[in-house]
């Protein structure tokens, strides 16, 4: 009876140990679930969804306060991808927080009216703008998310919206499928007969 | 050099198409024409666009670089005749999207200068590496339609050994016969190529592979052989089956060997060149011209008159065509390339560029009377053509259910977009069209992943400069607070005396330093003390002297 006692104590205790040891042998700083909701959102850090960027929102679709269905940029395909790794049925974008736009956009500063006032400069999530007091201001192109945020801090409204145009390298085959589009030319447009 | 011992090997699936060449092979290679004007898009290979090094209003020679490589996948650019730079403005490519791209327009002078060209060079004393830039130098890229650098291509890297070179000769597209008009006319250069080749690639042997359907090249290519008294190339006739002319196919029909799925020929030892590209090598070493023209075939019954010339690169479609007798009244469809993996041109106010092989012009009978595709009663006819081995069904249902991560599964991108499952597709899908659909597609989601980990990654470094600011801010805040706190107790005269006194203080410091500057007076040895001695001595002696003097003559 003691020797049972002790045998299951002793496991216990050895047990709890290892177990102790490894927790903080091993531990995970920082939750892994958010890292990855936020791989999948886009990035645009536009605050669309209503958090002060997408790994707020991350956080948020981890703790449960929020829905998947909250990102525009991210649309359909990200609303997928998350409910592919949550394990939670997918849905269509909410409404209320913006509309999936098919035309990806930067933005752009018209330098002859742009007066150096650097309130866009603080409104980018990304550092995109490069300028200085009483300078002119301009965008970095390459580094724009669209996410449109310096739009309305500028007090003489000469920052616009251009779509980004599709060059030879980034342009893509269009789906023969989809609706609306005229089903392009096959590639064995010959019949050899 | 007889090619009735080697051994053939079979790639899978693959077809047998009606040829279509004769009519193209009836006449030799129509002679160079200078067109009005001359469109050079900077890019015209795989890789980095070519720079632009002239300026509207500058006067080129033939020849000239008008646009050098960036980067190291990429090649320069010259001018392919003498004339002015009119503009580099951006201008319609032929490219399957019908976009525009930026381009050097040049108005010719109908003088074709050349530059002064670079002498010609012993090849067999050029270190390899030396060899491969002269090949970069002359713009060259493989002609067999991808248009990746050659050079990159003719260097074996540092631990792999080269058993074979492969030479592509068998051009199994339908229509398509520029690479045979090459080598009817041209075989001593196609010769010379290969031997370059095997040069810079120390290649032991090579295997030229040419489809059974064209004996007078292939007479004519071991007629050159015989003549030159080579034994190191091997003329290898092999059966006429689309796509025998892909470069992975060919290397298994020749070799056995097959290809990695993800990797290169170079892999296995192999290395796979055009044979219009050997041509043009032998041109740029032998003779120093840079490419600058091109055999194109002409062909299709939309045109009145089909054949091969030879086309200076950037010579408008439109002209080029009017110049060889203009269309056929039932042209329909004009095609880039081959009827199988050629693209439609949705204009002929389009440039001929260097992967350019093939212009089809294709009456109203030849076109596909574009039905709707039907659906897929999964009869399996695309698997058993497929060359690659891969499920063409399978790959069909992903690309139409947008699965790009399951798609890669069935090896999307080991397709060659041949188009064997199309063309045999009992409910007439557009096969291929799909797989490049989702091939595009998945680029796209490739960079803007890119894109958005960039984005991620500025993001939090903008909030760790914000949070950093923040804090040097706070800090500077509760300094100031204490200095005020500390300061307090004092009077202000107080510390302003303070002030004062640390700044006398200073000064002092300083002078002190400054007077006891001349240092060279310590650490003498007593030799030179003594001598110092003994000079102040007389010194004060002659003083005294004088004093004295001074003082007797006052007295007198």
């Amino acid at each position: 009876m003691l020797e049972a006692i002790l045998t299951m104590s002793l496991l216990a205790a050895g047990f709890g140990l290892l177990l102790g040891y490894v927790a903080v042998r091993f531990h995970i700083k920082g939750d892994p679930v958010v890292d990855k909701i936020d791989a999948l959102l886009p990035q645009t850090q536009c605050g669309q969804c209503g958090f002060p960027g997408c790994r707020p929102y991350a956080q948020a679709i981890a703790k449960g306060e929020a829905d998947i269905n909250q990102c525009p940029p991210g649309g359909e395909s990200t609303i997928v991808a998350l409910s592919d790794l949550l394990g939670v049925d997918a849905k269509p974008l909410n409404p209320e927080n913006g509309a999936e736009e098919d035309i990806k956009t930067v933005v752009t500063i018209d330098e002859e009216v742009c007066i150096g006032c650097t309130l866009c400069i603080q409104a980018c999530p990304v550092d995109a703008i490069l300028g200085a007091a009483k300078q002119m201001h301009t965008i970095i192109t390459d580094e724009c998310t669209g996410c449109d945020l310096c739009i309305p801090p500028c007090p003489v409204e000469c920052i616009h919206i251009v779509p980004i145009q599709d060059d030879i390298t980034t342009w893509k085959w269009p789906s023969p499928e989809k609706p609306g589009v005229e089903r392009p030319t096959p590639d064995h447009s010959a019949v050899i007969k | 050099m007889t090619d009735s011992q080697h051994p053939l090997y079979k790639f899978p699936g693959g077809l047998h198409l009606p040829g279509h060449k004769a009519m193209s092979t009836t006449r030799p290679i129509g002679k160079i024409f200078i067109p009005s004007q001359l469109v050079l898009p900077l890019q015209q290979h795989i890789g980095e666009p070519s720079e632009a090094i002239v300026k509207k209003g500058d006067s080129v020679l033939k020849g000239q670089v008008i646009a050098k490589a960036s980067g190291y996948v990429s090649v320069p650019l010259h001018a392919p005749t003498s004339g002015t730079i009119v503009d580099i403005i951006d201008h319609a490519v032929p490219h399957p999207s019908g976009l525009s791209a930026s381009s050097i327009i040049l108005k010719p002078d109908y003088q074709d200068q050349w530059i002064e060209l670079p002498a010609p060079e012993n090849y067999l004393q050029m270190d390899p590496s030396a060899l491969r830039n002269r090949i970069r130098e002359a713009g060259i890229i493989g002609l067999g339609g991808a248009g990746f650098p050659s050079f990159i291509k003719l260097n074996p890297g540092a631990h792999t050994a080269i058993d074979e070179l492969i030479i592509n000769a068998a051009e199994c597209e339908p229509y398509i016969s520029c690479d045979d008009m090459l080598m009817r006319e041209r075989a001593r250069e196609i010769i010379g190529g290969i031997q370059i080749m095997q040069h810079a690639l120390q290649a032991r042997r090579c295997l030229i592979g040419i489809e059974d359907n064209k004996p007078e090249a292939c007479e004519a290519l071991q007629q050159a052989l015989s003549q030159l008294n080579i034994d190191t190339i091997e003329v290898v006739r092999i059966p006429t089956i689309y796509p025998t002319g892909g470069e992975k196919q060919l290397i298994k029909v020749l070799t056995g060997k097959e290809s990695p799925s993800h990797g290169l020929p170079l892999d296995i030892g192999v290395v796979c060149h055009n044979v219009a590209t050997a041509a043009t090598i032998f041109q740029a070493i032998m003779h120093g011209k840079p490419l600058i023209s091109r055999i194109v075939t002409l062909t299709g019954n939309g045109v009145q008159q089909a054949g091969n010339h030879e086309v200076l690169i950037g010579t408008p479609i439109d002209e080029w065509i009017e110049h060889h007798g203009g269309y056929h009244a039932s042209v329909e469809q004009l095609v880039m390339g081959g009827p199988m993996m050629g693209f439609t041109l949705s204009t002929d106010q389009l440039p001929i560029i260097k992967t350019s092989n093939c212009i089809l012009a294709l009456s109203r009978d030849e076109t596909n009377t574009q039905q709707a595709a039907m659906p897929c009663i999964r009869c399996g006819a695309c698997m058993d053509v497929c060359p690659v081995n891969l499920l063409p069904q399978q790959l069909y249902w992903q690309a139409f259910a947008r699965e790009f991560d399951k798609i890669q599964d069935y090896h999307l991108f080991d397709c060659i977009e041949c188009g064997c499952c199309s063309y045999v597709c009992p409910s007439e899908i557009p096969l291929v069209q799909f797989y490049r659909f989702a091939k595009t597609e998945i680029w796209a989601q490739e960079r803007d992943k890119v894109k958005s980990d960039q984005a991620r990654q500025r993001h939090e470094f903008r909030l760790e400069r914000l949070e950093k600011e923040k804090k040097e801010r706070e800090e500077r805040m509760l300094k100031k607070k204490a200095a005020l706190k500390a300061g307090k107790g004092k009077k202000e005269k107080d510390s302003k005396k303070e002030a004062i006194e640390a700044a006398l203080a200073r000064v002092r410091e300083k002078q002190k330093q400054s007077s006891s500057e001349s240092k060279n007076t310590d650490n003498l040895s007593a030799e030179q003390q003594q001598k110092i001695n003994e000079i102040e001595n007389r010194r004060q002696r002659s003083q005294a002297n004088k004093n004295n003097a001074q003082g007797d003559s006052g007295t007198e």
